[in-house]
C-alpha cells in the first residue's frame, strides 16, 4: 500500500539544460490528449519543492551547474533524476565543446538515461515508469537512513 | 453521545466526498480536454503520497498557520452540517483563510508573498456576498441558524434568487477555479510557480489539500441551505443542485482564462452589489 501510493501519484519537475527544445517539445508532448500523462497521475509541477522526478533535457554546462543542483537541493525526499535525450546522458554532439560539462551525472546522480535525439514521448514515459520503481525503493531506504543518521 | 458520533462522522466523511469530487472533478476536466484522466481516486493518492514525502521546513510558524488554518475549515464544517450558526461558520471560515494568508507570508518567499497577496484580494472580493448570503437568508427565514433554514416551508431560492446568483459568482474564487484562482489554482502550474502553496512540501502541502477539501464542501453546503425544506424531497433536489453548481464551476474554469485582479474584485464586487444588494432591497419592501 505505501510503496504503491509514491508511484501513483509522481509529480514532474521539469529543467531545460541546454537542450535545442527538441526534447522539451517531447516532454510537454507527453501531456498532450494523444499520450496524456495525467492517467498515471503525472503532473507537470513547475515547482521543485512538490515535485518527486527531475526531469533533465540538454547537457549541463558551466553556467548552469548551480541552478541544477539547487533545483535537486530543494527537492524533497524521496526523488529520482530522470536524463531525457542524449544530449543529457551524455552531452551529445555537445560533449566536447568547452563551456559543456558533459551529461546531467556530472553534476547530480541519475537514475534513468533516455537516450535519443530527441526523445519519443513514450520512451520519456517509460523512463518515468521506470523512475517510480526505483522512487520506490528509495522511499524503503528512507527510515533506515533516517536511524542511521541519528 | 449521539452528537459525538455525528461530529466524527461529519469530520471524517467531509473530506472523503470533498476528495472525491476533486476526483471526479479532474476526471471531467480531462475528458472536456479530450484526456483519458486520471483515476477517480487521484486525489487521495497525491494526499497519501505527499503524507510519506519530506516536509521541508522553512520556519516553524510557516507551517503552524496551514494546520491552525485547516482546523477553522473543519470548525467551519461541522457547525454548518450540524445545523449551527451560519454567521460563526463564516466568521470561522474567514480567519481560517486569514491564517492560510498569514502562513503564506511568513515564509518570505517572493512567490509566496504575491500568493498570500492575491490572497487577500480573493477574500476581499468573495467575502461581502457571502456575508450578504448570510443576512439575506436570515430576512427570509428570520434565522442564522442552518436547521430552521433547512426547515422553512418554502426554500430560500424563491426569497433570495439574485443572491443565489451572486453566491455562485463568489463560489469560483472558494473553489479555486477560473477565471478567479489567482492565489494558487490546480491548472496553472506554471504561472508564478504554485501561488501560495510555492513553499510548501510533504505534509504540510497535504494539509493544505485536504483543507480545500473541507473548503468544497462547505461551498456546496452554502448553495445546499438555499434548497432544502421541510419537504423530505427538497433534500434531494438541494444535494442534484449542489452537484449542478459544481459542474458548471468544473465547465466555467475550463471556459475560460485567469482574470487581472483588478477585474476579478470589480467583477465581485459588481455582482455583489447589484444580485446581492438589489435583492435584499425589494425583499425588504416585501418582508416588513
Amino acid at each position: 500500500m505505501n510503496l504503491n501510493v509514491v508511484k501513483k501519484s509522481p509529480w514532474i519537475l521539469h529543467y531545460d539544460g541546454t537542450s535545442c527544445n527538441g526534447c522539451d517539445i517531447e516532454v510537454l508532448a507527453c501531456l498532450t490528449p494523444l499520450y496524456d500523462v495525467e492517467r498515471f497521475g503525472i503532473i507537470n509541477t513547475g515547482n521543485p519543492k512538490h515535485a518527486d522526478i527531475l526531469l533533465i533535457t540538454g547537457s549541463v554546462n558551466e553556467q548552469n551547474i548551480p541552478v541544477v543542483k539547487q533545483l535537486y537541493e530543494q527537492m524533497p525526499e524521496p526523488k529520482a533524476v530522470v536524463a531525457v535525450g542524449i544530449c543529457a546522458t551524455s552531452g551529445g554532439i555537445f560533449a566536447e565543446c568547452y563551456n559543456v560539462a558533459g551529461g546531467v551525472d556530472k553534476v547530480i546522480p541519475v537514475d534513468v538515461y533516455v537516450p535519443g535525439c530527441a526523445a519519443r514521448p513514450e520512451s520519456i514515459i517509460d523512463g518515468v515508469v521506470k523512475a517510480l520503481d526505483i522512487l520506490a525503493e528509495k522511499k524503503k531506504a528512507m527510515p533506515k537512513k533516517r536511524i542511521g543518521e541519528k | 453521545m449521539m452528537s459525538v458520533l455525528r461530529i466524527i462522522g461529519i469530520i471524517i466523511l467531509a473530506p472523503v466526498v470533498g476528495g472525491l469530487l476533486t476526483g471526479i472533478d479532474r476526471v471531467i476536466t480531462a475528458r472536456m480536454q479530450g484526456r483519458q484522466g486520471p483515476p477517480v481516486l487521484q486525489p487521495f493518492y497525491d494526499v497519501l503520497k505527499l503524507m510519506q514525502k519530506e516536509s521541508i521546513e522553512v520556519n516553524s510558524m510557516h507551517r503552524f498557520f496551514v494546520y491552525v488554518s485547516m482546523v477553522f475549515a473543519v470548525f467551519t464544517t461541522v457547525i454548518m452540517l450540524s445545523g449551527g450558526d451560519i454567521l460563526l461558520a463564516i466568521f470561522a471560515l474567514t480567519l481560517g483563510s486569514v491564517f492560510f494568508v498569514l502562513g503564506g507570508y511568513a515564509s518570505n518567499s517572493p512567490y509566496n508573498t504575491i500568493g498570500s497577496e492575491r490572497e487577500l484580494l480573493q477574500i476581499m472580493a468573495y467575502e461581502p456576498m457571502v456575508l450578504l448570503t448570510c443576512i439575506g437568508l436570515y430576512y427570509a427565514e428570520k434565522s442564522f441558524f442552518i436547521k430552521d433554514i433547512v426547515m422553512a416551508d418554502k426554500p430560500s431560492i424563491l426569497y433570495l434568487p439574485g443572491v443565489f446568483i451572486g453566491l455562485v459568482f463568489v463560489l469560483t474564487f472558494k473553489l479555486r477555479k477560473s477565471p478567479f484562482d489567482l492565489s494558487m489554482s490546480h491548472h496553472g502550474h506554471q504561472e508564478i510557480v504554485k501561488g501560495i502553496t510555492t513553499e510548501y512540501s510533504g505534509k504540510d502541502l497535504a494539509v493544505i489539500e485536504v483543507t480545500h477539501w473541507y473548503e468544497v464542501i462547505i461551498s456546496l453546503s452554502l448553495v445546499y441551505v438555499f434548497f432544502a425544506t421541510s419537504a423530505p424531497g427538497s433534500h434531494v433536489v438541494a444535494a442534484i443542485v449542489c452537484l449542478g453548481v459544481y459542474l458548471f464551476e468544473i465547465i466555467v474554469d475550463n471556459c475560460a482564462a485567469r482574470l487581472k485582479w483588478q477585474h476579478a474584485l470589480n467583477s465581485a464586487w459588481i455582482v455583489t452589489g447589484v444580485m446581492g444588494t438589489v435583492n435584499l432591497v425589494i425583499l425588504s419592501f416585501f418582508m416588513k
